[in-house]
């Protein structure tokens, strides 16, 4: 320990009592096996260099010499919390490329099942947020209710996490017979369970005391390191692809972007960041309670093609995921394989800025901006 | 359980044996033995009570599955009711690492220093009027003196590591339960201020004779919540957890450690939880007294033979059982309900809030007894 800091310190690397602190990647708060170089005197944190790779597994790679239908099992293990957006951003890319056009109750299904995947990909953030400053309930909580979407899920496809469900031109299989019912079931108890969450977390006053006025990226600062999704809305910029640039059919419902207001502290600190997604959480029921209502019938399997085999050309999708803009670059080269496919990571973008928003702040300041962040290593790593 | 002088008489009295030497090495060993198993129950107690209360926060289960003597509850309160006995079990026979780095002599001798701590604590620690192993005239200042050699067994703990983390979580322990101490003694000066004597015994008598102390005066009151939540920081738990802070430093000063090592941090962790509830029971909410005898005024008066049938040699341990439990349960009810402080909050929450209004407290409690 003694030898190396002396080099360091020799190379100009660390400057005065500054030690070289390794976090992960074995470590309970990374979410994933993420490892920070955190060069730190005492508990002030000087600089942070986050190495990836540890979850690296050759996604694009791997969808080079796969088709297009065995791919999207691939996406599946990108970002395994919200599996369903990163399968829905895939194939999206490929019927663009293909021009199929895709049956109304397809879009609807779809709409469902990807805002219900948001609910669940945030309460996993607003629980693990939680337990990285420290109350443990509250993810036990929010566990407890993503568990009812998993369970939902299951009903639908038979799979709780990695789902294979939508397929190019359509999706695995059609709604099962009592899910409308089932899910309504579900939204109407949730909806009572949110302010239960802001019982136990959202108003504590240490909770406010350890998330307000911490890791501040103000709006500018975000756009420029390329964050999307509740991060950068949390900073008070309003900048959502459901609204922006409305993809499948999310131009035919009513609900809100929702942004930071600085409640407590700086606008785009670690608390808006964490109530972005809770108020988003309402979002979401919102536009499942309005596809529910006006969902057609249909076969979905309708548009299925027997080939999935794009003309020559290329494509870039924007997705808006739970964790930012997800985007598929897929290029064809008139075969059944994609030559090739390059993902746009959102939590890539988000961890770039963590030097940004931690630098100065203490040790377990790190963890409170790594959590508010919602990184997810698997797509990260790829 | 008396004290040792009087065990010492008594085993004089009965035992054959000539040589005064060996009747004071009995007459220590025994009290020794009890409050190790006192400490040892205790954490087996308080460990499962943990569990189940957290299991019922967090819409859990808790423990379910290991019964004690082919004794199962089912599906009920005491379903697991064999789980810490075997988690201790498991402990004592897992392997006891220690890292090739490591300074081995501290690292060996550091969790003996730590289980030091309460376990002299308890000597001086009534649980009924005359059930204590020494009875000595500076009960509550030996108290205070002792609970507070454990940090040194913390430091040596991390160092020993060589474990950055744990030099962390050391650091923080360290700088964190020297600084609790002074609100700590501060609150509990008021008791010795109106009492006049150290003696946890005086305090209980004292307030047997007027009221509990808690409602001495709107400072006493005062002073019981800093007292209590103090302690919850002196014993490191959430939300002043920071040295072990699991989602930042694994397990703080801990983390090296393992097996039976390990398990001497729990017991002392558990029984420092007990020491500080049953110090907070003897000064402030009238000890072994029954919350009949809340307040003792002129005019007041429950006739004494109710008093006399709930405040008794018999249901004077329950009460403390009872108020003590109470408290622990609430130290459970803070940790499974609040997020964790950051280390300059905590040091602000000590050095300017509650030093200060403890300070007042001592001054204004002086010029209460002065008018009153």
């Amino acid at each position: 320990m003694g030898m190396n800091t002396e080099y360091l310190k020799e190379l100009g690397i660390i400057k005065g009592d500054e030690m070289i602190l390794n976090m992960g990647p074995q470590h309970p708060s990374t979410h994933g096996v993420l490892r920070l170089k955190i060069h730190t005197d005492g508990e002030i944190i000087s600089y942070i260099e986050p190495h990836l790779g540890y979850l690296h597994r050759c996604f694009e790679k791997h969808c080079e010499n796969l088709s297009y239908e065995q791919c999207i099992p691939y996406t599946d293990r990108c970002d395994y919390l919200a599996a369903m957006h990163m399968n829905h951003g895939f194939v999206m890319g490929v019927e663009k490329l293909m021009g199929i056009e895709l049956p109304e109750r397809v879009e609807y299904i779809r709409i469902i099942i990807a805002e219900l995947q948001r609910i669940a990909s945030h309460l996993m953030a607003v629980g693990t947020f939680g337990l990285d400053v420290g109350g443990i309930t509250p993810f036990t909580w929010c566990f407890r209710d993503r568990e009812r979407v998993l369970d939902l899920f299951e009903y639908l496809c038979g799979a709780r996490l990695l789902y294979n469900y939508m397929w190019v031109g359509g999706v695995s299989h059609d709604l099962p017979k009592d899910f409308i019912k089932r899910t309504t079931e579900f939204l109407d108890y949730f909806e009572t369970q949110i302010p239960e969450y802001n019982q136990i977390l959202t108003g504590n006053k240490i909770f406010i005391e350890r998330t307000a006025d911490v890791g501040v990226i103000p709006a500018d600062v975000a756009l420029n390191y390329g964050l999307t999704g509740p991060n950068l809305r949390a900073s008070g910029h309003s900048y959502d692809l459901r609204k922006e640039e409305p993809y499948s059919i999310y131009d035919r419902f009513d609900f809100d972007v929702v942004v930071g207001e600085g409640t407590h502290g700086t606008l785009g600190d670690c608390w808006d960041r964490y109530y972005v997604r809770i108020l988003e959480m309402y979002e979401s029921i919102k536009i499942i309670r309005q596809a529910m209502a006006d969902i057609p019938n249909g076969d979905v399997h309708e548009a299925i093609p027997k080939k999935v085999k794009p003309l020559k050309g290329d494509i870039y999708t924007r997705y808006e995921s739970a964790r930012g803009e997800l985007g598929f670059y897929i290029k064809s080269n008139g075969k059944n394989i994609p030559s090739r496919v390059k993902m746009r990571s959102p939590a890539f973008a988000s961890l770039s800025a963590l030097n940004e928003m931690a630098e100065g702040w203490m040790m377990s300041d790190v963890i409170t901006i790594l959590g508010s962040l919602d990184i997810v290593l698997g797509e990260i790593d790829r | 359980m008396t004290s040792v002088n009087n065990l010492f008489e008594f085993i004089k009295g009965i035992a054959p044996i000539e040589d005064t030497a060996i009747i004071w090495v009995i007459a220590v060993a025994i009290p020794a033995l009890i409050v190790f198993l006192v400490m040892a129950v205790n954490a087996l107690i308080a460990v499962y009570f943990e569990r189940k209360v957290s299991a019922f926060m967090q819409d859990r289960l808790g423990p379910m599955e290991v019964g004690i003597f082919g004794f199962k509850g089912g599906r009920k309160f005491w379903g697991g009711i064999g789980q810490t006995l075997a988690d201790a079990i498991k402990l004592l026979t897992k392997e006891d690492i220690i890292p090739a780095d490591a300074d081995r002599k501290v690292m060996i001798f550091a969790p003996f220093f730590i289980f030091l701590a309460p376990f002299l604590t308890f000597i001086a620690l009534p649980l009924y009027e005359n059930v204590i192993v020494s009875n000595f005239n500076i009960g509550i200042l030996y108290i205070l003196a002792v609970s507070s050699v454990g940090v040194i067994g913390v430091i040596l703990a991390g160092w020993a590591s060589n474990n950055k983390w744990s030099v962390y979580g050391a650091m923080r322990a360290a700088a964190q339960m020297i600084s609790y101490e002074i609100p700590i003694a501060l609150s509990l000066m008021l008791a010795i201020i109106v009492v006049g004597s150290l003696q946890i015994n005086d305090i209980v008598q004292w307030q047997a004779d007027n009221r509990w102390f808690i409602l001495h005066s709107p400072f006493a009151f005062i002073a019981f919540f800093i007292y209590f939540v103090s302690v919850v920081a002196e014993t490191n738990r959430t939300p002043f957890d920071i040295p072990e802070a699991e989602s930042e430093l694994v397990a703080g000063w801990m983390t090296e450690f393992s097996g039976f090592r390990w398990a001497l941090f729990f017991l002392s962790e558990y029984a420092n939880m007990l020491i500080v509830s049953v110090v907070a029971t003897m000064v402030f909410l009238g000890g072994w007294l029954s919350p009949f005898e809340i307040v003792n005024m002129p005019g007041f008066d429950l006739p004494q033979p109710f008093l006399a049938f709930f405040t008794n040699s018999v249901t004077g341990p329950m009460w403390v059982l009872l108020k003590v439990s109470f408290l622990i349960f609430v130290m459970m009810w803070f940790r499974w309900t609040f997020p964790r402080l950051r280390v300059d909050q905590l040091m602000y929450l000590c050095w300017k809030v509650f030093i200060p209004f403890a300070l007042a407290n001592v001054v204004f409690v002086s010029i209460w007894e002065l008018i009153f």
